[in-house]
């Protein structure tokens, strides 16, 4: 072990065997974590036929496209994929649009009562969904809004934790900056649009990131929203190649789940460090 | 702070739409299930009457419901400390400097693109009795995994839903613990270390006190989604094996397109509010719990 007491530098580093432990460790671990992934993507790329046969399955041999292409069409899975990112997309846009305002008013705003309204906000976030969609989907029912683009989207447009993200950045603009912009004159919503938002663009980034990714992976509101095929997203449509009937076509689910789930893998990649930033803004200061 | 009334206006016009919005769709169905609880309907769930707030206490100790609430804490105990024990496991096993560790930490992540709905049929697919590529290669050690399938054997429904659920989660609590980790000071290892503390009292002693806010937020979070399974349920078992019924979760319970209580409004809205109360008594517990122990780092 003297090796651990060399420079800080390079403290803890495990060094000789220990490193190839490690590695070891690391690699097993890595191969079960994947393999679900590893498996599944490699069936939707077999004949149904090379697909069930187990464990050849498993080697990248005598690739193809057809499962996809079957997949795609039997499960309508271009038009479910246009729903998704219609749906996805509208409530991304609504929910930074309300968030960016609404912030605004608790950041920059002095109106009689700001505090009391911020706290009656925050307190909505305690209220989760399974109590609300029970009545929710009886008030999209009186609207006329089930088997419609309007249910999926107009109840997600509004996000507390947005209210409190944006707020939380604009919070550390300078107030002197909106004073000095009022005395020459730049109303609100110019000072919105011109400085507060530009100052912000990467938590709103990070805000837009979540907000498409929670819609798009969506289950429960969708299912007990819409039950006609054309208006299912992606997470609702792909059971329908679940259930075909007929055995040997249960790899299909496989071809639809590559499809719905490879832009997800795309956007996290190049989205990489917003999503980082996101998912840890609640657990740095408790 | 002064208040400026001339700031009223322009505050109302920029709040309207959330105001409205969180009114219609958040505030009035919580008012309105709290109200529903109450009611009793008949079998085509058009004629209610109302049965008082006696209702809560019946819908909680109906069988159905205790049976649905054994499911979910089963659940919740299946998913959470594995999932946290896990996850806190790999960040530590990939927090150090080795060459390409950052290919390691990708893969731990990954799980985390999957939804509710891909993650539980990448299961689904690899459970299959038939044609799963697992039950194929693993019925020599685990022959049920064959007959009758995990997700049939009403034994091991319930732990086959948590074990896409544990997969499912794994990348959120990597990223997490492993952001938590990368705040902690240097120097306290370095000072633990000269100390003379080793590696397991290095871990006892200093990882894990400045984990505690990463840790008692993944477990929040884990708890909650384990109180909240809906989609897992539907897709992987639609709350079976019958007759056991032995992975109807709260939720299963409350949506579930085959469950009992389908069309009563009522029963619905009670169980729900009953869930939301269930939710709160974890998280006040786990707060109380676990806050003591938590080191902020101020």
């Amino acid at each position: 072990m003297a090796a651990d007491a060399a420079t800080p530098a390079t403290f803890g580093v495990p060094r000789g065997w220990r490193k190839v432990g490690r590695y070891a460790l690391l690699i097993a671990i890595a191969a079960i974590v994947l393999f679900p992934i590893y498996a599944v993507v490699l069936q939707s790329l077999k004949s149904g036929k090379d697909s069930l046969d187990h464990p050849r399955s498993l080697l990248p041999v005598d690739l193809t496209l057809d499962t996809i292409r079957s997949a795609w069409i039997d499960g309508d899975l271009g038009r479910l994929m246009l729903n998704s990112l219609f749906v996805s997309g509208a409530v991304t846009l609504g929910v930074i649009i309300t968030s960016v305002l609404a912030a605004y008013a608790f950041a920059f705003l002095r109106f009689p009562g700001r505090d009391w309204v911020f706290v009656l906000f925050l307190a909505t976030m305690l209220v989760p969904a399974e109590v609300t969609v029970v009545i929710n989907q009886r008030t999209a029912d009186s609207f006329g809004w089930i088997n419609s683009y309007l249910g999926l989207i107009v109840p997600s447009l509004a996000s507390t934790f947005g209210v409190f993200l944006v707020r939380q950045v604009f919070l550390q603009i300078p107030g002197e900056l909106r004073e000095a912009a009022a005395l020459d004159g730049v109303g609100h919503m110019r000072f919105l649009w011109e400085v507060a938002t530009p100052l912000s663009r990467p938590t709103l980034g990070a805000l837009g990131l979540f907000t498409f990714l929670g819609t798009w992976n969506a289950y429960l509101w969708p299912s007990q929203v819409v039950t006609d095929e054309a208006h299912r997203t992606i997470q609702i449509g792909l059971e329908r190649l679940k259930t075909p009937g007929d055995i040997s076509k249960v790899n299909l689910v496989t071809g639809g789940l590559v499809v719905a789930a490879l832009p997800i893998f795309v956007m996290l990649v190049v989205f990489q460090r917003q999503l980082v930033r996101g998912l840890t803004a609640g657990a740095v200061k408790g | 702070m002064k208040r400026r009334w001339r700031d009223l206006p322009p505050a109302v016009a920029m709040l309207a739409a959330s105001v409205a919005l969180l009114g219609v769709w958040t505030v009035y169905p919580l008012v309105r299930a709290i109200q529903n609880g109450h009611l009793r309907c008949d079998a085509t769930g058009r004629r209610c009457r109302d049965a008082g707030w006696g209702q809560y206490s019946d819908v909680f100790m109906s069988d159905d419901f205790q049976h649905a609430l054994g499911v979910t804490v089963k659940l919740v105990l299946l998913t959470v400390p594995a999932g946290l024990v896990l996850g806190v496991g790999l960040a530590v096993l990939a927090d150090k400097h080795l060459r390409g560790i950052a290919i390691f930490r990708t893969i731990f992540s990954s799980t985390v693109a999957t939804s509710v709905a891909v993650a539980s049929l990448v299961w689904f697919v690899l459970l299959q009795p038939e044609i799963g590529v697992l039950s194929d290669l693993l019925s020599g050690w685990i022959p049920s995994l064959k007959n009758p399938g995990l997700l049939r054997d009403p034994d091991t429904a319930l732990p086959a839903v948590a074990l896409s659920s544990i997969w499912a989660s794994l990348g959120f609590t990597f990223i997490v613990i492993t952001a938590g980790l990368q705040s902690v000071p240097k120097d306290l290892y370095e000072s633990a270390y000269v100390d003379g503390a080793g590696g397991v009292r290095r871990f006892t002693n200093v990882t894990l006190p400045m984990l505690a806010p990463s840790i008692l937020f993944v477990t929040v979070v884990l708890t909650t989604r384990a109180l909240q399974t809906y989609g897992e349920v539907a897709l992987l078992t639609a709350g079976g094996p019958e007759p056991d019924k032995s992975t109807t979760t709260i939720p299963f319970l409350i949506y579930g397109r085959n469950s009992i209580i389908h069309n009563d409004l009522g029963l619905k809205s009670a169980a729900a509010v009953l869930l939301f109360l269930i939710s709160l008594v974890f998280a006040v517990v786990q707060f109380r719990g676990l806050d003591k122990r938590v080191h902020y780092g101020r």
